[in-house]
């Protein structure tokens, strides 16, 4: 079982976030990262954990891949004490992580893929700087297998996957036959911290590094700004003595 | 560039298309008349033909009844989408920004060659110019997109936009030609839950509970009080890694970020990555027995006191009626 698993830098989500400033007092492009602590894309964490745990299960390798500069090998590096055997990092000019499109990041994945047989592609479900859920769904399109979102649980026996995850309030049960992709939800398995026996370890494996082939963008950037702030609110008071004004509030913002 | 022609994809349920589906609908329909192009509409699956009458302002509607027989399979929503688009001319394909709405616009973006705008609060549209605003970092900022070539695809996120409303001739229905081949996946097997609950990025109101509860047991006050304001119940990242709640009931960076009308935070002290996922709301209520807890920052309303006395009288008040 070949396993490859595609993890993404971000800022961590207890940062705060500071849009740059741009030339002549224009809105920036990026955001401020100085004090900025960046870590692996918490999904990316679980669809480590699951493809660590497939392995123990099935036997095979484990591979963890990653586009964007440099900074990308220290994702890498945390992803081998998590349980990847060995790292593949697609340079590209992202240092921190919206400057590129899903198309282009998708068609810079499929493309090292396409000489690499894999029998499972994992993502996490969505990256929590950019938050467009898109990459693991056009990536799998793009290599034309089948791909399965928000998964919940991975079922592999004689060539084929089931994949769950929840449809309209319901648990639908995909089957198909591999390779196949699919997005990692929470529930699927809880990520495990590394020991430090493992980050020792992971130092010692390799990373192969090669250059991303970028098809031109779709979508461009042009500003990044703080979000509209919300207007001042008020406390409409202490204790259950309150409750009559603020459910008369609650009745009319509910629309009742 | 000269975006004109727009087609959204509409899901449906209980035979009728869904609110953010019709959101989809009316923001296609503004853009169009600014542009002075047409409105197309493209459903898959066996219930897309009952849709047709309850799509006001679109001129087609290209439906796929034999896709996603067995249940919801990606490529075969996508490649029916992707060919609706292709034969209506669209410029632009626009589609809610739910869970089915993010996964099946992927696919649809793989087909076209282009990215997917996701989660977008605000389009605008003009000949030769076209731009989107989309939160980032789950709210933490706000960026905006110029689209770059044609045909784009964007996700709408609900609750935002108005819906598509009023009587129009009903639309004129095409049947797609089924896609080539068989797909290699298929749904085996549905799981029915103890209930269908309707996904917190659709919900108009939302009441979540957090640690101030003190336990999953005490839950049932947060439930009492979503059930008598209409609404769903969500939770914070605490309490759904301690278990107490499953986590598609997640609010937050890493779980659902939400925008509903109503959004009531119940012993929810309001973490950074909590905040980001709930601060579009239209309107947010904060109950907490502590003054100083980052959640007041947001909220429109507080009430500061002990949960525990608060929703019992709250619940009472909504139950007395109006």
């Amino acid at each position: 079982m070949k396993i490859i698993v595609c993890v993404k830098r971000v800022p961590h989500t207890a940062a705060r976030i500071r849009p740059a400033q741009g030339s002549g007092g224009a809105p920036g492009r990026q955001i401020q990262t100085d004090g900025v602590e960046f870590t692996l894309s918490p999904y990316d964490e679980i669809a480590l954990a699951e493809a660590a745990r497939i392995k123990e299960k099935h036997g095979g390798e484990v591979i963890a891949l990653s586009l964007g500069g440099d900074d990308s090998q220290t994702i890498l590096r945390t992803a081998l004490a998590m349980g990847a055997d060995s790292g593949l990092h697609l340079r590209a000019p992202a240092t921190v992580g919206l400057e590129l499109d899903g198309f282009q990041v998708a068609s810079a994945i499929a493309g090292a893929l396409r000489g690499r047989p894999f029998d499972l592609l994992l993502f996490g479900r969505l990256a929590v700087d950019d938050q467009s859920s898109q990459v693991g769904t056009l990536t799998a399109r793009l290599l034309e297998i089948p791909s399965v979102a928000d998964v919940t649980r991975i079922e592999l026996a004689d060539g084929r996957a089931r994949f769950h995850h929840l449809v309209e309030g319901r648990v639908e049960v995909v089957e198909c036959p591999l390779p196949a992709a699919a997005t990692a939800q929470k529930g699927l398995v809880e990520p495990k911290y590394p020991s430090i026996k493992q980050i020792m370890t992971a130092k010692k494996k390799p990373i192969e590094s090669v250059d991303a082939q970028l098809p031109p963008a779709a979508l461009e950037i042009t500003a990044i700004e703080p979000p509209a702030p919300r207007k001042a609110g008020r406390i409409v008071g202490t204790g259950p003595a309150a409750a009559p004004e603020l459910a008369a509030i609650l009745r009319r913002e509910a629309g009742l | 560039m000269e975006p004109k022609n727009i087609a959204v994809f509409v899901e449906g349920r209980g035979g009728r298309p869904k609110k953010p589906s019709l959101e989809a609908l009316g923001e296609a329909r503004r853009i169009a008349a600014a542009l002075g192009g047409e409105v197309s509409a493209v459903a898959v699956g066996p219930g897309a033909r009952a849709l047709a009458p309850a799509l006001p302002g679109a001129s087609k509607f290209f439906i796929a009844e034999d896709a996603c027989a067995s249940g919801f399979i990606v490529g075969e929503a996508a490649a029916a989408i992707t060919g609706a688009v292709r034969a209506a001319g669209a410029d632009i394909l626009l589609l809610a920004a739910t869970a089915l709405g993010r996964e099946v616009a992927g696919a649809v973006a793989a087909d076209l060659g282009t990215c997917v705008a996701a989660d977008v609060i605000e389009i605008q549209a003009a000949r030769g110019e076209m731009s989107v605003k989309r939160p980032v970092y789950a709210g933490k900022a706000v960026a905006t997109a110029r689209i770059l070539r044609l045909p784009a695809v964007i996700t709408l996120r609900p609750n935002l936009f108005a819906q598509a409303e009023g009587g129009s001739a009903p639309a004129q229905v095409e049947a797609l030609p089924p896609a080539g081949g068989t797909s290699p996946a298929r749904v085996i097997e549905t799981i029915e839950p103890e209930q269908v609950r309707q996904d917190l990025s659709e919900a108009d109101v939302i009441v979540s509970g957090g640690r101030g509860l003190k336990g999953p047991e005490n839950f049932k006050l947060v439930e009492e009080l979503a059930s008598a304001l209409g609404g769903v119940v969500g939770a914070s990242r605490a309490v759904c890694d301690a278990g107490w709640r499953p986590h598609s009931d997640q609010v937050g960076q890493t779980g659902k970020t939400v925008s509903p009308r109503l959004y009531v935070a119940c012993g929810i002290s309001g973490a950074i990555q909590h905040l980001a996922g709930m601060s579009s709301s239209k309107c947010i209520v904060a109950i907490n027995k502590d003054a100083n807890a980052p959640i007041f920052q947001v909220a429109d309303y507080g009430l500061v006191g002990d949960l525990f006395e608060v929703i019992p009288a709250l619940v009472a008040e909504l139950k007395k009626g109006g």
